[in-house]
């Protein structure tokens, strides 16, 4: 019989590799986590995503799995027995991935435009980012979790971007918690969770990768 | 006892809306169909989906009616939902007849990875090729052609995506076999070639005649017409 094998090929900063490790910590999977450099590719991982070349990748049992969002819904209808993410409800489960690939939309691709230009434009993003922020909290409402009374899906979807916060705010020149104070309660609330205080990278080194990235690309 | 009502508001040439047709007709779901212009979007359609302002959307209505004897107590639920893949796997879940979604975790997540990707990598890269021209086109078809490959190595052997049946992966990118050859025709070049790629003209044949697909297809001249002028709109933006 074939031992449950669980690879996971990510980099020590990236939101999307996170949330695959939140998932598999609020299961209680025993995985392997392989460390990527972007910049010299495994040949495991482009093997084993050919497409995008892109991390996180789990490997269970040799298959490949990728696209975080994917992963983690995987992880969930696979170890099914513990800590359900998804709700039940095929209309919840409708809104929680909507609110996913709203993250997966918006955030990123946001921060980078903010982080990357200066003047009109760079306020332009700022408020944009701002915004999106504020979306997020109206969506979670005065529910203490997205997930409702649990934590779920949009929940380890979006703390996945925590220890980017600290960097939002200094690029953006805002505070999170003057912007958007039930978020930040909520923070703080799935900071209380160890699978999600144990899998967030250091802030302060998030800010010195960021930092370093952009004298990268100011190089160029 | 539940009086259901399934509305989908759609803008008729939208290969994303016509995922969601595909699927609410081949489970047999009764539905209205409400005309968007997207270019003139109703308030309605901004009440709707008011993050995006984007078409598809589906709403499905509840009605349901206390059992005799109790209170009366109507709950009238209206629930509108966006983005054409998670519309679908609603109505997977919410209607069991002809299941979509393969079984397996892995399956499905093989599935789902296929849908965006494609939509991803041949949706933009088919666009700029039916609308650009000269070296922006030849890129354009350059990464077209490394997706299509790929798609080609995913449909060898197999009827459909989804097997024997058409399944959800056949409705995520059931758009190429109707829109790619519109798109080759109004951009003067050709992605598709049935020689190079004898496994997805085969699939595009097949679901094109299912008998479920071939008479929800837009007319082909309106299509045309409606490209063409995508087309100029776009060569004109980009004049020096």
């Amino acid at each position: 019989r074939m031992a449950n094998e669980v690879v996971l090929l990510e980099t020590w900063a990236s939101m999307y590799g996170i949330r695959v490790r939140i998932a598999l910590a609020e299961k209680g999977v025993k995985y392997e986590c392989k460390e990527e450099n972007l910049r010299n590719k495994s040949s495991l991982l482009l093997q084993m995503n050919p497409i995008h070349k892109k991390i996180p990748v789990l490997i269970h049992n040799g298959k490949p799995i990728c696209d975080s969002a994917i992963i983690v819904q995987y992880i969930d209808e696979v170890w099914s027995h513990k800590a359900p993410l998804m709700p039940s409800d095929p209309y919840e489960r409708a809104q929680a991935r909507f609110w996913v690939d709203y993250i997966d939309k918006k955030v990123y691709d946001t921060s980078r435009k903010m982080w990357l230009s200066t003047g009109e434009e760079h306020e332009t993003w700022r408020k944009e980012l701002i915004s999106v922020f504020k979306q997020l909290e109206e969506t979670l409402g005065d529910k203490p979790f997205y997930g409702g009374d649990t934590f779920g899906f949009v929940d380890v979807g979006l703390i996945s971007f925590y220890s980017w916060f600290y960097s939002f705010e200094i690029y953006g020149n805002f505070k999170m918690e003057a912007e958007c104070p039930k978020l930040v309660a909520w923070v703080k609330r799935c900071m209380q969770r160890e699978t999600v205080s144990k899998n967030l990278p250091d802030e302060k080194e998030i800010y010195d990768h960021a930092e370093a990235s952009k004298k990268a690309l100011e190089l160029k | 006892m539940e009086n259901e009502d399934v509305k989908l508001f759609n803008f008729w040439v939208s290969p994303f809306g016509k995922r969601v047709e595909w699927a609410l007709k081949l489970k047999d779901v009764k539905y209205d169909y409400v005309e968007e212009d997207i270019f003139n979007k109703s308030n309605l359609l901004l009440q709707l989906n008011p993050v995006h302002k984007k078409v598809p959307v589906l709403v499905y209505s509840c009605v349901q009616l206390p059992p005799p004897f109790a209170v009366p107590n109507i709950v009238h639920a209206h629930k509108p939902i966006a983005e054409s893949l998670i519309i679908v796997e609603y109505i997977d879940e919410t209607w069991k007849h002809y299941p979509l979604l393969p079984r397996h975790p892995h399956h499905k997540a093989h599935a789902r990875f296929w849908a965006t990707t494609v939509e991803q990598k041949l949706g933009k890269a088919g666009w700029v090729a039916m609308s650009r021209s000269g070296e922006e086109q030849e890129k354009a078809l350059k990464e077209a052609n490394d997706i299509i490959e790929k798609i080609e190595e995913e449909i060898k052997g197999k009827k459909y995506f989804g097997g024997e049946n058409i399944g959800y992966l056949d409705v995520a990118l059931g758009w190429i076999a109707y829109l790619v050859p519109v798109w080759e025709e109004v951009g003067s070049m050709k992605m598709i070639e049935p020689l190079k790629f004898p496994g997805i003209t085969s699939w595009m044949t097949n679901f094109l005649s299912h008998p479920v697909i071939k008479d929800t297809l837009p007319p082909r001249d309106k299509m045309l017409l409606y490209y063409h002028n995508r087309r100029n709109n776009s060569q004109n933006l980009h004049k020096v």
